[in-house]
Formats: structure tokens, C-alpha cells, sequence
């Protein structure tokens, strides 16, 4: 009945994965379960190692499973699929192509061509404020500009799911919140599912309305917990009570996993 | 004081540097062609440029220059269309690279000199030798250069093409090709370098014409001049073609984070 109102887009199902390494097997993740929902912002922490940017790839269709499955909108997940958006970290733009042809990429493989990519490269840059440098080359913009470049040629392919793994972790601190703001008042405006994965507790918090904190190896879903700081948010949000006491909560349930890891 | 000398230097455009750069050539020549013990090896200019002008006259010069271009662009081009497909089957099937690269290194640290007799044995005189010689010179190189290039490919930047929805194909021709281009132009630019060096091994099988196969025979007659020239217009061959590539490399990888190599 539930489901009849929320839009099941992503169910992980068990999800286990094991790497072959000079020392025997290493369990990267073991038993996860996720539901992921239409227009849910969802978060994912937790210390490095812990299996979160392996659980990306494996949404992504860019790793697999050992076992375990994940289904996108009811059908099993066997490779890459334009339904599923991801912005990398190192932000992979083509280096040889400007600002608006890495745009047009994502629109081209969906089989516009032409003016109309064009004219709809312009429209995705213009939301992330970027129509002025189309016609540069990704090495003439900071950081930052590359970012919201990945973000706008992930927006043009139009995802079901956008899968962000560390998306603002290269960037200097003051750009990461702008970019947060930016990516924040987007979201509001159009509310496209995402799966966000960062190491910073409260990136996590003020993006998500759910942070799933994960355990260190092998890597499984440790706890739930729900956001329930309504939006809009913006950066004066990191200074309300609510929200330093979710930091707290969160903070100790994930240093308690870093103190794992240490041992 | 050194920060003015700097200021200095900086303020002299390229060009006047390069100009500087030449006057200087040319007065190290003068005065390599007065000192008693270089000036056979080293005549003046104006006895250099006579001594071009003889072999002008003798109907030698312009024969010897097509031939040797001729033997380098064959061998060139054809070390290219070997090297490019080999070097991208290296790069994508590793029992073919496991086999081919230790022949291509082992190979490479052997001057060319070296095994031209075996290849004047199996291929006798004239201009197939020759050209046999520049084809695996340039193969050599060109084909470790562009492997490199191959796979250093940006792992990311596959990933992100596929998941924009591009098949295999799409991902060569408008990932790997691009990505790759830059070391293919570095690679075409060491191959012509090679080629020219590579030129006085090729031509000692028993050419019959060419440059360095006159700068051989001069050499045992002792005719400096007309030999000093030839040696002169192999560096300018070079070099112009050195700049022809690097031009296009501008033109072509403009949009690399760094580049030079």
C-alpha cells in the first residue's frame, strides 16, 4: 500500500562483496540491505575502507556483486545504465573537450545531436551558472567549476538515481559549502533521488534526509538515521540545536567504526 | 643584482634569443675553423657553402637528398602503420604484450649499426635495406610511446563514459582516440627524430646515393667542406620537422593540463 505512494527506484538486496587480495579474501561488504525511494536524498558515512564507494560502483553497474543483487525500478542491475547518474570524485571531465561538448557527451549518447544538444547543454549549464566558460577547456576552471560541470553533465543525461561518490572531498572547504548550498537549492527545486557518499559528517546532514552509517569491514549498514530538519536548509542550518545534536549522535556511532578500523 | 639580471633576460623576446643563440654558433664556427688542429675538420662557411656548391655542380646533392627522404618518409610511415595497432593489441591483450614487449626493449638498447649487416644478408642492397632499417627504428619507439599512452588512459574518464551510456565502440573512438592523441603526437615527433639518426646506419648498405651514405665517402677522402654542409643540412631537416610536429601538437592537444615530453 506504502509503495503505492513512494516510487521504489533502487532495492539492494543482500548485497555482498568479496576481493581476492595476496591475503586471502577481503570481505568489502557483507549482508547490505537499502531501499532507495523517488526523491529521497539519502547520505552514506563512515570511515575509509569501509565499502561505501564499493557500494556506489556496484549500484552503478560499474563493479558487481559476489552475491546479491540490485535492482533499479524492478529490473536487475547487470552493467551501466544512463538511469543511473554518477559524479566522481576526481570529477572526469574529458579534458579534450570545453565546457559545453563534455554537456552535450551525455546528451549525444542519448541520441540528441546538433543545435538541440547544444541549446540543451546551455539550459544544463546555466543551472550551475557556467554558461560564460562553455567554450573552455576543462583545465582553465578551479575545482569547483569542474564540479558543477560533472554535476550539470550528470543532470543532462537525466538519471532516475544521481550517485554522487565524495563529489565535494577534493575541494577546498569554503567551495565544498558553496557547492553543498548550490546542490541543496537544486534539490529542493527538483527533488532527483540521491545517493550521496562523503566522509563528512555534517556534508551529511545538511544534504539528506536519511544518513546511513556504515561499519568497517566488513562493510555493512550499521545504522539508520533520519533527518528530520525540515528544508529549505542552508549553511545557518549547522548552527541549530537539532542539528548539532544529530552531528553528536552521528559523529560517536562513526568514531566508534574509525576506532575499529584503527585496531 | 640577480634579480635584475633575470629581468633582463626576460626582457629579451625568444626570437633576439634565438638570434643570439645563432651568432654564437656561428662564432664558435669561426673559431673552430682558425684553431690549426679543428680547422681541417671545420672549414669557414663560405668554404662549406663552396663545398655544397660542388656537389651541386657534380649533379650529387639533389640525388642524394630525395634519396635520403625518400628511405626516411618510406620507413617512417611504415614503422608508424606497424606501431599504431601493435601497440594498442599490447595495450588491451596482455598475452601480447607479455610476449612483444621484452623483444621491443631488448631490441631498442641495440644501436642500429649493429644488425644492419643481417639485414643487408637478407635483403641485399639498395633501397629495401634501408628502409627496413628506419621501419624497425622508428616501429621501436613509435610503438612504446603510443602503448604508454594507450594505457594511461584515465580509468575515470572510461567509467564516465560508460555511464553516460556509451558503448564500446563510442568509448574508443571519442575516449581512448582523444585521450591517446597526445602520445601519438609525441610519438610521431621521436620517430622522425629517429628516423634522420637513424640514417647513416641505414645508408651503409651499399646505398647508392643519400646523405649519409656521401658523408661516409667523403669521410674517406678527408673533403671536409662539402661533408660539414651535409651534416648541417641533416640538422635542418630535422629541426623543421621537429617544429611542423610540434606546431600541430599545439594545434591538435591545446587542451592538456601539461604537457611536453
Amino acid at each position: 500500500m506504502a509503495g503505492e505512494e513512494r516510487n521504489l527506484i533502487v532495492k539492494i538486496d543482500n548485497v555482498r562483496k568479496v576481493y581476492n587480495t595476496r591475503n586471502g579474501e577481503m570481505v568489502a561488504l557483507n549482508g547490505v540491505d537499502l531501499d532507495i525511494y523517488e526523491n529521497e536524498f539519502i547520505c552514506v558515512v563512515g570511515p575509509s575502507g569501509c565499502g561505501k564507494s564499493t557500494l556506489l560502483n556496484i549500484i552503478a553497474g560499474l563493479h558487481e556483486a559476489t552475491s546479491g543483487a540490485v535492482y533499479c525500478k524492478g529490473k536487475k542491475v547487470t552493467g551501466t545504465g544512463t538511469e543511473r547518474g554518477v559524479v566522481f570524485q576526481q570529477y572526469a571531465l574529458f579534458p579534450w573537450l570545453t565546457v559545453k561538448k563534455n554537456v552535450m557527451f551525455a546528451l549525444e549518447m542519448k541520441g540528441i545531436k546538433g543545435k538541440q544538444a547544444e541549446d540543451e547543454a546551455m539550459k544544463y549549464l546555466a543551472k550551475v551558472d557556467l554558461t560564460k566558460f562553455a567554450d573552455h577547456y576543462p583545465k582553465e576552471l578551479s575545482g569547483g567549476m569542474k564540479q558543477r560541470v560533472a554535476i550539470a553533465r550528470a543532470y543532462a543525461a537525466n538519471p532516475e538515481v544521481l550517485l554522487m561518490d565524495e563529489p565535494f572531498g577534493a575541494l577546498d572547504a569554503q567551495t565544498r559549502t558553496q557547492l553543498q548550498t548550490e546542490l541543496l537549492e537544486t534539490w529542493e527545486k527538483d527533488r532527483k533521488t540521491c545517493f550521496f557518499i562523503t566522509h563528512d559528517v555534517e556534508e551529511a546532514i545538511i544534504l539528506a534526509q536519511k544518513v546511513i552509517i556504515m561499519s568497517a569491514r566488513p562493510g555493512r549498514i550499521k545504522s539508520i538515521v533520519n533527518i528530520d530538519i525540515p528544508y529549505p536548509r542552508n549553511q545557518e542550518t549547522k548552527m541549530t540545536p537539532r542539528f548539532l545534536e544529530l552531528k553528536n549522535e552521528i559523529w560517536s556511532q562513526v568514531y566508534q567504526e574509525y576506532l575499529e578500523v584503527r585496531k | 643584482m640577480e634579480q635584475k639580471k633575470q629581468s633582463l633576460a626576460s626582457r629579451i623576446p625568444p626570437k633576439v634569443w634565438l638570434l643570439i643563440s645563432f651568432a654564437a654558433a656561428m662564432l664558435l664556427w669561426y673559431i673552430l675553423s682558425v684553431i690549426p688542429t679543428t680547422a681541417r675538420a671545420f672549414p669557414n662557411v663560405v668554404v662549406t657553402i663552396q663545398g655544397l656548391m660542388t656537389m651541386v655542380e657534380r649533379g650529387v646533392f639533389w640525388q642524394d637528398l630525395s634519396s635520403s627522404l625518400i628511405s626516411v618518409v618510406l620507413g617512417y610511415v611504415i614503422g608508424f602503420i606497424i606501431a599504431l595497432p601493435m601497440a594498442i593489441l599490447m595495450a588491451w591483450y596482455v598475452p601480447v604484450r607479455n610476449i612483444i614487449e621484452p623483444w621491443i626493449q631488448f631490441i631498442r638498447n641495440i644501436p642500429p649499426l649493429a644488425y644492419v649487416p643481417l639485414i643487408v644478408i637478407c635483403a641485399g642492397v639498395g633501397r629495401r635495406p634501408q628502409v627496413i632499417v628506419i621501419t624497425i627504428a622508428c616501429f621501436l619507439i613509435m610503438c612504446v610511446t603510443i602503448y604508454q599512452g594507450v594505457i594511461n588512459v584515465d580509468e575515470t574518464l572510461i567509467k564516465a563514459a560508460r555511464v553516460l551510456g556509451a558503448t564500446d565502440r563510442d568509448i574508443f573512438i571519442r575516449v581512448i582516440t582523444p585521450a591517446t592523441l597526445p602520445f601519438i603526437l609525441t610519438a610521431v615527433r621521436l620517430g622522425a627524430s629517429v628516423a634522420l639518426t637513424t640514417l647513416i646506419a641505414a645508408e651503409s648498405t651499399g646505398a647508392i646515393a643519400g646523405l649519409g651514405m656521401r658523408i661516409r665517402s667523403l669521410n674517406n677522402s678527408f673533403d671536409s667542406a662539402p661533408m660539414l654542409a651535409y651534416v648541417i643540412i641533416i640538422g635542418i631537416i630535422g629541426i623543421t620537422v621537429e617544429k611542423i610536429i610540434k606546431f600541430l601538437e599545439r594545434k591538435l592537444t591545446g587542451w592538456q593540463e601539461k604537457r611536453e615530453i
